[in-house]
């Protein structure tokens, strides 16, 4: 769960049109065959911000930790950078049944404090992990497995003020699904079946530990020891404030090798200095561009630029509780505002080409993804429609003649172009008067969004935390889900994304969500916007920079000059 | 050491010299009181008449925005004409949103001026009270007054607009007049001090002590005497808060808590600028100007008031 | 004098405890549940949100959420934020930073302040006096984010006469560029102000007395003029600390420089209580301190102001 509003804080997530990215992707992959040597032994700087959170596997959940600590360990599984998920630790991951789950962990791998990496460490680390009172913020991710329950269990209190609030009170230490059958081999029961449940073994949360993680956590999150590509460049290499040093791990294994010495994370608060600096030539990567250099970063450095579309979108939720949008007279509204919207030429104008108009709820880099589901026309922009349909609500139950149609943004991510943009195509194809409602705190905008109490619209964005359909449309959407706020609910779609999880074959199982999406089409409970695509500039000093299917840059594949 | 200095003197004939008309005192008539005074100063003064003209016609457009442009500013934005030059009908251009630059401006007007100079009258009545009589009376007055500024300095500009514009009132009534209030209530301070400082300044003169032993009262004394000598620092701050306060306006809106989208002003614009800062900077410069030449009209006003009340240049 | 000294110093406590109080207060009232906030679109599951609010003493009414404060204080003890880090530890990395920066932008703008303003102010309505209107004017109408970026451009990379951002060693010699930025608009006032003054005080007795006496223009213009005419400058500059100190926002982030501005304003938007009434607290112990200065300075420049009485 990188949140997807941090990195849209960092703002200017942005893509190009699909079919640019094919050939367009800058320098970046495709110069690789010439200068795939590089100097194996120059440590590259890069752009970050301090993390959020001590550097522990299952507490980082947003993008700063999350690339460190992508790159300092390995698990049962990783991505490769079309989003499919191999094996990395892992020797095979079976199940008879997608309920219950035998788990081979390769042998011979170390931490770099010399601890074996074995079926222990990872057990350890996701019942430490999973249990409510150690505070990590991914623990959220242990729910598919059974006893889940028992370790996140809270109780009702009286505060010292005398209101009631909830405490923890796990009732297990560990997971009761979760057992050690020895040195090499970890079963999993979940309480469902849930055939993509491998799929989420790649994701940060799912890390093992060694001994000492797990002992003492607070001084472990300054100064973790990992197994991945990169370890920490010595004690205190975390500079708080200002950066974070990593260098190569000689003895790492797998698939990530890295190709440089080391990568040095830089912090800025701003994306400008960084690209200021990249321009002068003193910062060798930068991953997030500042809005006004969306339209000049391909003439800036027409070589060294990439604009990759991954495994996120924006979208605009229609809360199901306003009295305007009940009913058939709803229905059409919500149709009519998602015909208003000219996705396209906002993307192009707005945002430069660096996000690409949606076709569906989910992904074009997630497997499964389908620009053709029936009933996605209501995302194609037609004025006379879209009016049209307006004017049908209004025979139903007329729109209040004073009532301003709110589109509720946090300000601190640069969303008020794109926001701006929407509310004149709603005025200027709906003649309806909408205006955007900025929040200058995120908490805001949630606290209204938990209470049910919005006024109006409001963006929203979402960033997989896995490459799967399912990602984009379970924690959503789903009846009584996590993060559905705007209370959709459908026990006809339920139904089918519960199928798809219980299906034999992935393919089976996106034929069922692909199914679930055309009931959304049907309903619309949010607008889908568009997809997110990540830019990103170097300098002369560095080759070969890429993004995963989650955004992030692959940074032990940049090779230095 | 000069020891070779010649030093002229000599004395002129009295009927050549002009001080005799300005000694001689008209004891029929009653004394012009220091404002009448400095508005017979003030009308013949070329700096007051520009900037009074170029102020009645801010006004007046900010009125009537109506007069001076038929394009809707809102409306019809139209991103075809994103950052678009100008055309027949849009003499300057259109915005990033492809909105009429030259509409926009024209009816931002009013928000903006009114932000900025209510902002400046109640930053004034309660800064220069306040720091009058803390610089005037000292003592208990003058610490409880001066810690109080010191607490409203030390917080944070985001933190208090951000509570303030919480409490349930400005929550409904979001606008101009909310966006006055978070400026004043965090404004204030420094008006405070300023005049704090410059009544200290003038307290002790000779004419205040000559005032008092005429029987004048401490308070008629502060207000006839000691402020009109501590005006210069006074004037100069209103005229410069003003522009800074109509750009402060921007950042409480850009963060969410100043005026809706619905309400034109030039520090919105200037702040949606930014992000044509790299491409198409003209877009900031007409909102800039506007604001430059608003200001520029306060600067002169206030310099001709400074002058025109200068008690030391009464009885030119 | 020494009394005086005192008894100034002694209302530094009332003046921190209602700093603090009101300062926490705020925080504690702004909307929003920041724990929840911490996790962004995705919500964590229930019993850590308690676990979490436990830790940072959200469950507690706020009188004992600022008792906490209080005692963690007075124990030397900040406690730490919701990034898990000492506070105290990161105050430390920042207010030096933020020393160096406001001190540099405070002698930019006092010495190109002043002399320019005392030349505008003996020139008044000569060409030069027209030319720093026009400046002050520019300074005021283009925003900071503007200045900053072209100066950062212009200077910083297209000349390469400084280093266009500051990150992690922050020194004298790379705050330059931020520094002048920093000081540009409180230099407008400075200028503007000492303009005024030294208008008005050209006439004033004592300068024609001093003039008369044959003293050199020179020494009249500084000893007189300028000197009589520092009153609201050196009040205006203590009044600008808070700017320079804690308002540095906008050209912290464009210069990339570590201090106080950018780290208040992200702990106010995370409404983390601690770190924000921490920062202030340091905050406001320098305004009174500087107010304290300006107000002796006072003394020194007019020893017609006394304070005893």
């Amino acid at each position: 769960m990188r949140f997807s509003r941090t990195s849209k804080a960092l703002g200017m997530v942005a893509i190009a049109a699909l079919a640019l990215t094919g050939c367009g992707a800058g320098g970046g992959s495709t110069d690789g065959a010439s200068q795939a040597a590089g100097d194996p032994n120059k440590v590259i700087t890069a752009y970050s911000n301090e993390p959020q959170k001590p550097l522990m596997p299952a507490d980082t959940g947003e993008v700063y930790g999350g690339r460190v600590v992508e790159l300092l360990f390995e698990g049962l599984r990783s991505y490769d950078p079309s989003g499919k998920s191999v094996n990395a630790l892992a020797e095979s991951i079976e199940s008879p049944d997608g309920q219950n789950y035998t788990i081979k962990v390769k042998s011979g791998s170390k931490f770099t404090n010399g601890e074996d990496v074995t079926a222990k460490s990872f057990v350890d680390a996701w019942n430490f992990a999973a249990l409510s009172t150690n505070a990590q913020s991914n623990s959220s991710f242990f729910e598919s497995i059974e006893g889940y329950d028992a370790v996140s269990a809270t109780k009702t209190e009286k505060g010292a003020d005398g209101k009631d609030t909830d405490v923890p009170a796990p009732t297990a230490e560990t997971l009761s699904g979760l057992a050690l059958k020895d040195d090499s081999t970890i079963t999993v029961k979940l309480t469902q079946p849930e055939a993509d449940w491998p799929l989420r073994l790649g994701y940060s949360a799912f890390m093992p530990l060694p001994a000492e993680a797990i002992k003492n956590p607070k001084k472990f999150g300054e100064n973790p020891v990992g197994n991945g590509p990169y370890k920490m460049a010595k004690e205190g290499a975390w500079q708080h404030d200002s950066q974070i040093e990593l260098v190569k791990n000689a003895d790492y294994q797998g698939a990530r090798a890295a190709k440089n010495g080391g990568v040095t994370f830089k912090f800025y608060t701003d994306p400008a200095p960084a690209y200021t600096d990249i321009q002068s030539n003193n910062l060798d990567v930068t991953d997030v561009l500042p809005t006004d250099a969306l339209k000049t970063y391909t003439t800036d450095f027409p070589e060294n630029h990439l604009n990759k579309p991954y495994a996120g979108n924006s979208t605009l939720n229609i809360p199901g509780y306003l009295p305007e949008f009940q009913g058939e007279a709803g229905k059409l509204r919500r149709q009519a505002l998602s015909m208003a919207i000219n996705r396209e030429e906002i993307t192009k104008v707005i945002f430069s080409g660096t996000r690409i108009p949606a076709k569906d709820f989910t992904s074009p880099a997630v497997d499964g993804y389908n620009e053709n589901v029936a009933g996605s026309d209501v995302l194609k922009f037609d004025a006379a429609k879209a009016k049209d349909l307006w004017t049908k609500a209004d025979a139903i139950s007329p729109w209040p003649a004073d009532k301003t149609l709110q589109l509720a943004y946090n300000t601190d991510g640069g969303n008020k172009e794109w926001i701006d943009a929407v509310a004149n195509n709603f005025k200027n194809n709906l003649g309806i008067k909408a205006e955007g409602q900025p929040f200058a705190k995120f908490a805001e905008i949630l606290k209204l969004r938990t209470a049910k109490d919005l006024p109006g619209l409001t963006r929203a964005g979402w960033q997989a935390d896995y490459p799967s359909l399912y990602n984009f449309l379970g924690p959503l959407l789903k009846t009584g889900a996590s993060a559905n706020y705007e209370g959709y609910t459908n026990p006809e779609f339920d139904k089918l994304l519960t199928e798809g999880l219980g299906a034999k074959s992935t393919d089976d199982a996106n034929k069922k969500f692909t199914q679930a999406q055309e009931i959304l089409f049907e309903e619309l409970p949010n607008l889908p916007l568009w997809y997110s695509a990540r830019q990103a500039v170097w300098s002369q000093n560095v080759s070969n920079v890429d993004a995963g299917w989650n955004g992030v840059l692959q940074y032990w594949a940049i090779t230095a000059k | 050491m000069k020891t070779n200095r010649v030093i002229e003197h000599f004395v002129a004939p009295v009927e050549e010299t002009p001080l005799l008309a300005t000694d001689s005192l008209k004891t029929d008539q009653a004394p012009l009181s220091l404002w009448a005074d400095a508005w017979r100063k003030l009308r013949r003064r070329p700096l007051f008449i520009i900037s009074a003209v170029m102020i009645a016609l801010i006004i007046i457009v900010a009125l009537f925005p109506g007069l001076f442009t038929q394009v809707a500013p809102n409306d019809n934005c139209q991103l075809a004409n994103s950052d678009g030059a100008p055309a027949a009908g849009h003499p300057l251009g259109f915005t990033f949103q492809g909105c009429d630059v030259y509409s926009r401006i024209i009816h931002g007007t009013q928000a903006s001026l009114m932000v900025g100079v209510f902002s400046v009258i109640f930053v004034l009545i309660i800064g220069v009270t306040l720091g009058a009589l803390a610089g005037f009376y000292g003592g208990w007055i003058d610490s409880v007054i001066a810690r109080l500024g010191d607490i409203f300095f030390a917080l944070p500009l985001i933190l208090g607009a951000l509570v303030v514009s919480q409490l349930p009132f400005m929550r409904e009534n979001r606008g101009v007049w909310t966006v006055v209030m978070v400026l004043v209530v965090l404004g204030w301070p420094q008006m405070a001090r300023i005049t704090r400082g410059a009544v200290i300044e003038v307290r002790n003169a000779d004419f205040v002590t000559a005032a008092r032993s005429l029987g004048v009262s401490r308070i008629g004394s502060l207000i006839r005497h000691v402020l009109p000598n501590a005006l210069a620092p006074i004037i100069v701050l209103a005229t410069m808060e003003l522009g800074v306060f109509i750009v402060a306006e921007a950042t409480l809106s850009f963060i969410g808590i100043g005026l809706p989208g619905s309400i034109m002003s030039w520090g919105n614009d200037i702040a949606a600028a930014k992000s044509s800062v790299r491409t198409n900077p003209a877009i900031l410069l007409y909102p800039a100007m506007a604001l430059s030449v608003t200001v520029l009209s306060f600067i002169m006003l206030g310099d001709a008031l400074r002058d025109a009340l200068d008690p030391k240049s009464r009885q030119r | 004098m020494i009394q005086y000294i005192l008894r100034r110093l002694l209302q530094i406590i009332p003046v921190f405890i209602g700093t603090t109080l009101l300062v926490y207060f705020m925080v504690f009232a702004l909307p929003g549940d920041p724990i929840r906030a911490l996790f962004g679109d995705r919500p964590p599951s229930e019993a850590v949100i308690a676990q979490l609010r436990q830790q940072y003493n959200l469950d507690q009414p706020f009188w004992v959420q600022y008792g906490l404060f209080l005692k963690n204080l007075f124990t030397f003890n900040l406690g730490v934020d919701f990034t898990g880090q000492p506070i105290a530890a990161s105050l430390g990395r920042i207010f030096p930073v933020t020393v160096m920066l406001a001190v540099e932008a405070l002698i930019i703008q006092t010495v190109f302040g002043v002399t320019f303003g005392l030349i505008a102010g003996l020139r008044k309505g000569k060409i030069f006096d027209a030319t720093v209107l026009v400046a002050s004017l520019v300074v005021i109408a283009i925003p900071t984010f503007v200045l900053g970026f072209v100066l950062q451009l212009l200077i910083g990379v297209q000349l390469g006469w400084a280093k266009p951002t500051v990150g992690a060693n922050a020194d004298w010699g790379n705050l330059i560029l931020p520094a002048t930025v920093l000081g540009l608009v409180s230099f407008a006032y400075v200028l503007r102000l000492t303009r005024a003054s030294v208008i008005e005080n050209m006439n004033a007795d004592y300068v024609r007395t001093a003039t008369a006496k044959g003293l050199s223009r020179p020494r009249v213009v500084v000893t007189h003029i300028l000197r009589n005419s520092m009153i609201p400058v050196i009040t205006y500059l203590g009044a600008s600390l808070g700017g320079l100190m804690g308002g540095a926002i906008v050209t912290e982030s464009i210069f990339n420089v570590p201090g106080v501005g950018q780290k208040l304003f992200q702990a106010v938007i995370r409404s983390e209580g601690p770190t924000v009434v921490a920062i202030v607290s340091v905050l406001v112990l320098v305004f009174v301190i500087a107010n304290l200065l300006v107000d002796l300075l006072y003394a020194w420049l007019d020893p017609r102001i006394r304070y005893e009485n």
